[in-house]
């Protein structure tokens, strides 16, 4: 006797299904662009220097222990997180408005907001960019949320920013919706609105009563300085907007698989603070209980200790720098190749991904011909890109582009 | 709200509009003023987490004679949390191996997956041998409680109610509601006897719907410590399938319990020998004392192996949206003991320990009693199994215990036995007995 006979085989979730062919191809010049996480010139997974000495130190701590942690999670690592965030002169956080709960890295961070918006929020309307990463749509709907709408943000022709219709569609959305904004790098363009831009989002923001919830998993990563890459979001704590803002320390820290993050909601007063953070215990408590406690120690050592903290900030340099130099290198490749098109993209785009510009058919010839796997949306990961590999790939890319020309492309020029 | 803000923006407003709509932008203004404030207002202040509280008071409390019974997690005998030697020797080997962070598959890992359910089911399973579960690692017992009612609610084809035993584990309600479910409940705990109310249960069991889904607690139930005999479990689980009702069981103390992992598992064992196709939520919080590091899993048991694959492609889908992937680091842990044969060896010794010295506390806590002079009934402490022990006592009679001896206990009477030591168990005899004479 089966319950479950209806029950169908669902697709594999496609980012992971790139990586499972890279896995079953035996080809000796493949190439991953496909995966989320950055990787060292030699093409392997790095775990920061920092992060491994803190590891040793807390193993052999026999005071430590594996005790629960509350509810709202390890409070040294969400005081020092919020910190990051918000920055040490923050107000809000002066003033004790900013609630902070852990949460399971971005995407726990994500689902408490939502499902604490659908339970406490009047407006049932969320806005992704176009596009944004896919798991964004699968959080909301999941915290049924029906009304989930985008708004413009990827322009083809200039491989770009549509800020103008990215304005057009803010000023046209209910007053009160749930906008949710990349604070930095954005996944998966690599495009990121500028300062002045910021700024004009932010009105909007204002003006419509629109309720900002920033994606913030690369701070720090994106450019090395994690002062500019919380620049928008501190923006808005600056302008006294309220707003959410979940926190990944998967990439900034290379936790990848200890699933550590907050999730930040800035209130009007502490009173405001206490409450909500009640709420969130409860919609946490019924989720998971309460949050695991190796990632958030080893990002609470690292972030309250000031040599520890530099020695981060070095890590964070060695990850974004090389990032930075294998854009340029694999810029001057397709130069030197002539390869049809600009390229320019490459080189303003920002953090680990990077919207090509390749179409599914190119995506698909540069897995079959090249061995070189990609999303289909023509999404890289820069990380992928080695001194060792980066000539192969611009090959690659140089006749994959020569054999089907790029399409919607508009020469600026 | 600034008053000349106001004035500004009203005057700012009026120079555009007619006369007759000023008051109307004055208040417009106001409202806008007020609104830009906070849309967090209205949201009410949860009410305090009765556990917590009991906590709370005890941290307050200066008597240094205090005993904590509300606290959840096992305690040694000098009344501080443990640390399994076992566990910081599998850690000390995962250090050595450098390995690397990255990102494990939304299941977990598979090599304690696999060894999590070899550890339920038995070795022999023919269940695992055929391919017929499917296991996903989840956060700890809670999030395997939460996929499992994610799952339950968008693919169980009949009533979407789960029902739980009176009383049962706190958070069963909340994390089945926020799955969608609605929540029953069937009799369980006599509190004539502070024992099992078989009768009642098994009478619940006939009336209840067929094909609905029953939260089973495998061994060592939460908060009574009370569990059904073997034979009482056989009766279950006939009368279980011919009313084709859906074994969710919750196991979160397998070995933990009597010390057996074998003797701990037997009701799912039996439900699975004689053909239920369960649900089961493992949780290695208590068991490797791996609390804070949220190591559990959920199994589904199929009908066949494609079966088994179409649900874990869902459990999946469930999982995603929810945390991506889960931790790491203490499914690493419990691996490594789960699969290094002379550590295994350790931890079952270590296990028993612990069980052990819980089972020894129970009856130093009668003996006690009874020397005091006691002649109320107290057998249901030893009759009682795992971590909790519901004493007996009222509400009022726990406030007393609080107010004149300093030992603090949820208001249903639930003592927390972890929190009794060799050195304690004396005093709170002798308080139990005095309000209880």
């Amino acid at each position: 006797m089966s319950f479950f006979r209806n029950v169908h085989l669902a697709l594999p979730d496609a980012i992971f299904h790139i990586s499972d062919l890279y896995r079953a191809d035996s080809h000796p010049q493949k190439v991953n662009l496909g995966v989320g996480a950055y990787r060292d010139d030699d093409g392997k997974p790095w775990v920061l220097p920092v992060v491994r000495k803190v590891e040793a130190t807390l193993a052999s701590d026999h005071t430590l222990n594996h005790e629960y942690l509350p509810i709202d999670g390890l409070k040294s690592f969400n005081d020092a997180a919020s910190k990051l965030l918000l920055g040490s002169h923050s107000s809000a956080i002066r003033e004790e408005r900013v609630c902070v709960v852990q949460s399971l890295s971005g995407t726990g961070a994500i689902r408490l907001a939502a499902e604490f918006l659908m339970k406490f929020y009047s407006v049932k309307t969320v806005y992704l960019p176009r596009p944004t990463w896919k798991n964004h749509f699968h959080i909301f709907k999941s915290a049924s949320f029906s009304d989930v709408r985008e708004y413009r943000y990827y322009c083809k022709s200039t491989r770009g920013l549509d800020f103008t219709g990215m304005l057009k569609d803010l000023e046209k959305a209910p007053e009160g919706a749930v906008v949710i904004l990349h604070a930095c790098a954005h996944n998966p363009t690599g495009i990121d609105p500028s300062k002045d831009q910021w700024e004009k989002i932010c009105n909007v923001c204002e003006r419509r009563h629109l309720l900002a919830l920033f994606d913030c998993a690369y701070q720090g990563f994106a450019t090395g300085d994690v002062d500019r890459d919380a620049w928008a979001v501190r923006l808005f704590a600056k302008r006294g907007m309220q707003f959410l803002c979940a926190m990944s320390f998967s990439k900034n820290f290379g936790l990848y698989n200890e699933r550590a993050g907050i999730l930040a909601l800035i209130t009007g007063s502490s009173e405001e603070e206490s409450a909500v953070r009640s709420q969130m215990k409860k919609i946490t408590r019924a989720l998971v209980s309460n949050p695991p406690n190796h990632g958030a120690r080893i990002v609470a050592t690292v972030l309250n200790n000031p040599a520890l903290y530099e020695e981060w900030k070095q890590n964070l340099a060695t990850m974004s720098g090389r990032i930075l130099h294998m854009r340029q290198l694999l810029y001057e490749r397709l130069l030197a190749l002539g390869t049809p098109g600009t390229w320019t993209h490459i080189l303003e785009h920002i953090g680990l991904f990077t919207y090509t510009g390749l179409d599914a058919n190119h995506v698909e010839r540069m897995k079959i011909i090249h061995h070189i796997y990609l999303a289909s949306d023509g999404r890289i990961n820069i990380a992928g890109i080695t001194s060792g590999n980066v000539d192969y790939v611009a090959k690659a890319i140089d006749e994959t582009v020569k054999a089907l020309p790029l399409d919607g492309f508009t020469d600026p020029h | 709200v600034q008053p000349l803000a106001i004035i500004m923006a009203y005057l700012n407003a009026s120079r555009v509009l007619p006369i007759s709509n000023h008051w109307k932008s004055l208040s417009r203004c106001i409202t806008t003023m007020v609104a830009k404030r906070s849309w967090w207002c209205d949201v009410p202040l949860g009410p305090p987490d009765p556990i917590l509280g009991v906590t709370e008071a005890f941290n307050r409390d200066e008597n240094p004679r205090k005993m904590n019974l509300g606290v959840g997690a096992y305690r040694d005998d000098d009344g501080r949390p443990y640390v399994l030697p076992v566990v910081r020797k599998a850690e000390e080997r995962l250090m050595a191996r450098r390995l690397d962070k990255e990102y494990i598959g939304i299941t977990g890992v598979p090599d304690f997956t696999r060894a999590s359910v070899r550890f339920a089911l038995g070795t022999e399973s023919e269940h695992i041998r055929n391919g017929l579960t499917t296991t996903v690692q989840t956060i700890s017992g809670t999030g395997a409680l939460r996929v499992g009612g994610t799952f339950i609610h968008r693919f169980f084809p009949f009533n979407k109610v789960i029902y739980i035993p009176s009383p049962s584990w706190g958070n069963h309600t909340a994390v089945f509601r926020d799955s969608g479910l609605e929540v029953k409940k069937y009799r369980y705990y006599d509190q004539a006897t502070c024992g099992f109310d078989f009768n009642g249960t098994m009478e619940d069991l006939k009336t209840i719907p067929e094909k609905s889904v029953v939260i089973l607690h495998a061994c060592a139930h939460n908060p009574t410590g009370v569990d059904p005999k073997q034979e009482q479990w056989q009766e279950m689980s006939h009368l279980m399938k011919s009313r084709r009702l859906l074994p969710f069981f919750d196991m979160a103390y397998q070995g933990f319990a009597s010390g057996s992992i074998d003797r701990d598992a037997y009701a799912v064992r039996l439900f699975l020998g004689d053909g239920h196709q369960i649900l089961l939520a493992q949780s290695f919080a208590k068991n490797m004392g791996l609390y804070g590091e949220r190591v559990g899993h959920l199994t589904v048991v199929c009908e066949s192996s494609d079966q088994a694959k179409a649900i874990e492609s869902q459990l999946k889908i469930a999982i995603r949206p929810m945390y991506s992937s889960p931790p790491k680091h203490g499914a690493l842990i419990a691996a490594e003991v789960l699969n290094t044969p002379e550590l295994y060896d350790q931890w079952l010794v270590e296990l028993k320990g612990m069980a052990d010295r819980i089972i020894s506390m129970r009856r130093k806590l009668v003996e006690s009693l009874e020397k005091e002079g006691s002649t109320r009934n107290w057998l249901h402490v030893t009759d009682q199994i795992g971590m909790f022990c519901y004493s007996g006592l009222s509400q009022q009679q726990c406030e007393q215990l609080a107010r004149d001896y300093s030992i603090y206990l949820t208001n249903d009477g639930r003592i927390s036995m972890a929190g009794v030591t060799s050195k304690n168990v004396d005093y709170l005899a002798q308080a139990i007995h005095e309000i209880t004479k």
